[in-house]
């Protein structure tokens, strides 16, 4: 089999796992969709982080931006979205399937685009810092968006709003859910990859090793850096649109702005995985999801020190994650031709003229 | 709002109560931040668990000002976490001795929390700084981070989430009939941080350490050409931004509140307060901590308490997008 029918039938299994998933595994079903949740937030996260160099600690605004957007769109096609939230359980909600599923998928679309707008807003405002600035001034943003939105009284504050319920069974809406997250993640993978392959990716990867350089020989670096921000954006608000519906209840600090726990688990994942890869983040996501949802329960209380404890070995000490590591130790299952002619030239260092020059003869 | 903001222009005194207090808490924000431009500007490590360290040494002057048992003996026989259980003195434990530590004052308490923070800073720097020094800038920034994340949860098992005060036990003054109050703690609190910045800045200027630091800041390979042990300067730095940082929050913990999770709100203070002010600008850090702590009282007294903390973010990105302004004026492009 050639390399490219080998791609093919990784695809279709991986395909055929992920929807045969929830059949084989119904009990698992919702840990499941969120692993393909946090897939999508690991290659949305190194869309920029990973490809562009760009490490931000406040992607996660946009899966507050679009859950939060999603919820008002869903709830504002019928009700006032005010005395919705004000007097929760006081008037009767009610939505027919009918109603349920045009807000549903109104509220998704609507999500994706009010968050590439708010990406293209940030763009002028957070791409002018650099490094460390750029990943403080993220945080900051989604940090101050969070507790904005807990003093919004019109999306209920802090207390939060319930979204419209499901009608229909419990693992009904359990598939459905399953089926919006895993096709959103596997949408983001491919569009990710198609936009890589081509004049994007490399723009990226210039950006990435000098800025400078890259504005000088002719990428318009802003508009390579905005659209990389805005379809990053665009997948992560549709996620949290999705996301929201399925916990049913959404509230600004733990659940739309969680920055220190979705926020920092994309990047861990893209580390782990090794970022700046196209599946270094799907594997990262996939390993870090497994381990958390087999030991967080065990840890009484541990489990945020163990995570803290994480992120110190990985940045420290594996830096390039799994995938970097595998192409360090098997170039040739991915491709990469190592010259070994010039690693030995190279080992045995450059030729050195040992004859004495003029002028040093005499020291 | 409004009802708010109009009470402060009919009763003109509360606005001195406000200034006084942030005056208070600011000069010890001014006295973290300046930790954090030390380290950041020796060694070019942006400290994100700055906030996590005030806690940590507010939380070492508390837990010294109250009266505990002291516990030393055999953990429960619950062998599959015998350390959380130690944690949590636990009532199936076999103790060798049990004794009840007294009460120290919290201003004595200070210099605990600096010898201790000195050490753990050192420790930390040994540990994990001295790894991330040379590489990219977002790794210090990661790394620092989960250390954050570790402290402040590590506090949060030790001694839980509640809000936790420093009792001093001084007076409290009133002026103005009463409208404004001022504990006697806040003047010694903020004498105590004047003195202790004094003390660092006479360190920096005066000692052969403080020069080897300024010398090593300037130029760590010119320094080292000069016999200068660069490693054991950046540790002693780390281990002296720890040490400050133990103090201003042994500080915080008798004059405001301590709280395992309110690390991270006192590291975007210091980097607002250092982002404001530029490094090495000395003046510019106390301006920008006293400025950043009026601030901080006014827009929880005009907005409510809910948006005191957006304050602080919020002048972050404030502060970054003007200084982003302020920079492209200076961008010219290559003729």
């Amino acid at each position: 089999m050639t390399f490219k029918q080998k791609q093919l039938a990784l695809y279709g299994i991986l395909a055929v796992a992920g929807i045969a998933a929830p059949f084989v595994f119904p009990a698992y079903t919702f840990q499941i969709t969120v692993m393909w949740v946090m897939i999508l937030f690991a290659v949305t996260w190194d869309i920029m982080g990973g490809q562009m160099g760009y490490n931000s600690l406040g992607n996660i605004f946009f899966f507050g931006a679009g859950m939060y957007t999603c919820a008002i769109v869903q709830i504002g096609l019928y009700y006032d979205v005010a005395q919705y939230t004000a007097s929760y359980g006081a008037i009767k909600v009610d939505f027919t399937p009918e109603q349920y599923f045009t807000g549903l998928v109104l509220g998704i679309i609507a999500a994706a685009l009010v968050c590439v707008v708010f990406a293209v807003i940030l763009a002028h405002v957070v791409f002018g810092l650099r490094g460390p600035y750029f990943a403080i001034g993220t945080l900051g943003v989604t940090l101050s968006a969070g507790e904005l939105t807990g003093a919004w009284e019109y999306v209920g504050g802090g207390g939060g709003i319930a979204l419209p319920v499901f009608p229909g069974e419990p693992d009904d809406r359990a598939l459905m859910f399953y089926f919006m997250g895993f096709g959103l993640a596997v949408a983001t993978f491919l569009f990710v990859k198609w936009m890589f392959s081509g004049r994007f990716g490399l723009a990226a990867n210039a950006i990435r090793d000098d800025e400078e350089k890259a504005e000088g020989m002719g990428i318009r670096t802003m508009r390579v850096k905005t659209t990389g921000f805005a379809v990053a954006a665009f997948f992560l608000g549709m996620s949290g649109a999705v996301f929201g519906n399925m916990i049913g209840f959404i509230e600004p600090l733990e659940v739309a702005f969680p920055s220190v726990t979705f926020g920092i688990f994309m990047v861990i994942m893209c580390l782990l995985g090794g970022k700046g890869t196209l599946w270094g983040p799907v594997i990262g996501a996939t390993l870090f999801h497994a381990f958390k949802e087999v030991t967080w329960t065990y840890m009484l209380g541990w489990q945020w020190v163990m995570l803290g404890g994480l992120i110190i070995v990985l940045v420290v000490f594996f830096q390039q994650g799994v995938l970097g590591w595998m192409q360090e130790k098997w170039p040739e299952l991915f491709g990469i031709e190592v010259d070994e002619g010039a690693i030995a030239t190279a080992l045995a260092g450059p030729e050195i003229d040992e004859r004495p020059h003029r002028g040093e003869a005499a020291q | 709002m409004m009802d708010n903001l109009s009470l402060l222009v009919q009763v003109p005194v509360l606005n001195i109560q406000l200034l006084l207090d942030g005056i208070f808490v600011g000069s010890i924000f001014a006295l973290a931040a300046y930790g954090l431009a030390l380290v950041w500007g020796v060694m070019n490590v942006k400290n994100l668990a700055q906030g996590d360290f005030v806690i940590m040494g507010g939380y070492i002057a508390w837990w010294l000002s109250i009266d505990v048992n002291i516990w030393i003996g055999m953990p429960a026989f619950n062998f599959d976490f015998l350390w959380i259980s130690a944690l949590h003195i636990s009532t199936t434990a076999i103790p060798f001795l049990e004794f009840m530590k007294p009460a120290i004052h919290p201003i004595f308490g200070l210099p605990v929390a600096v010898v201790v923070m000195f050490g753990f800073g050192w420790f930390i720097y040994i540990t994990i700084i001295s790894r991330v020094i040379g590489k990219d800038m977002f790794t210090s920034l990661l790394a620092t981070f989960g250390l954050a994340l570790v402290i402040s949860q590590l506090l949060n098992l030790a001694f839980g989430p509640e809000v936790q005060v420093a009792e001093s036990g001084f007076e409290v003054n009133s002026f103005f009939d009463g409208m404004v109050t001022v504990a006697n703690i806040r003047f010694i609190s903020l004498i105590l941080a004047g003195l202790l910045a004094a003390m660092v800045i006479t360190f920096m200027k005066f000692s052969r350490m403080g020069q080897a630091i300024r010398a090593t800041a300037q130029d760590p390979r010119a320094a080292k050409v000069m016999g200068i042990d660069t490693e054991r300067i950046y540790a002693f730095t780390f281990a002296l931004n720890a040490a400050i940082c133990g103090a201003a929050g042994a500080l915080i913990s008798m004059i405001w509140v301590i709280q395992p999770f309110f690390g991270i709100a006192h590291s975007i203070r210091s980097f607002v307060i250092v982002t404001a002010a530029g490094l090495g600008n000395l003046p510019g850090v106390i301006i920008a901590g006293l400025g950043l702590g009026v601030a901080e009282l006014y827009s929880g007294f005009v907005f409510g308490a809910e948006l005191q903390q957006f304050t602080v973010v919020g002048l972050l990105v404030a502060i970054l997008v003007w200084r982003q302004i302020q920079q492209s004026r200076h961008r010219q492009p290559v003729q």
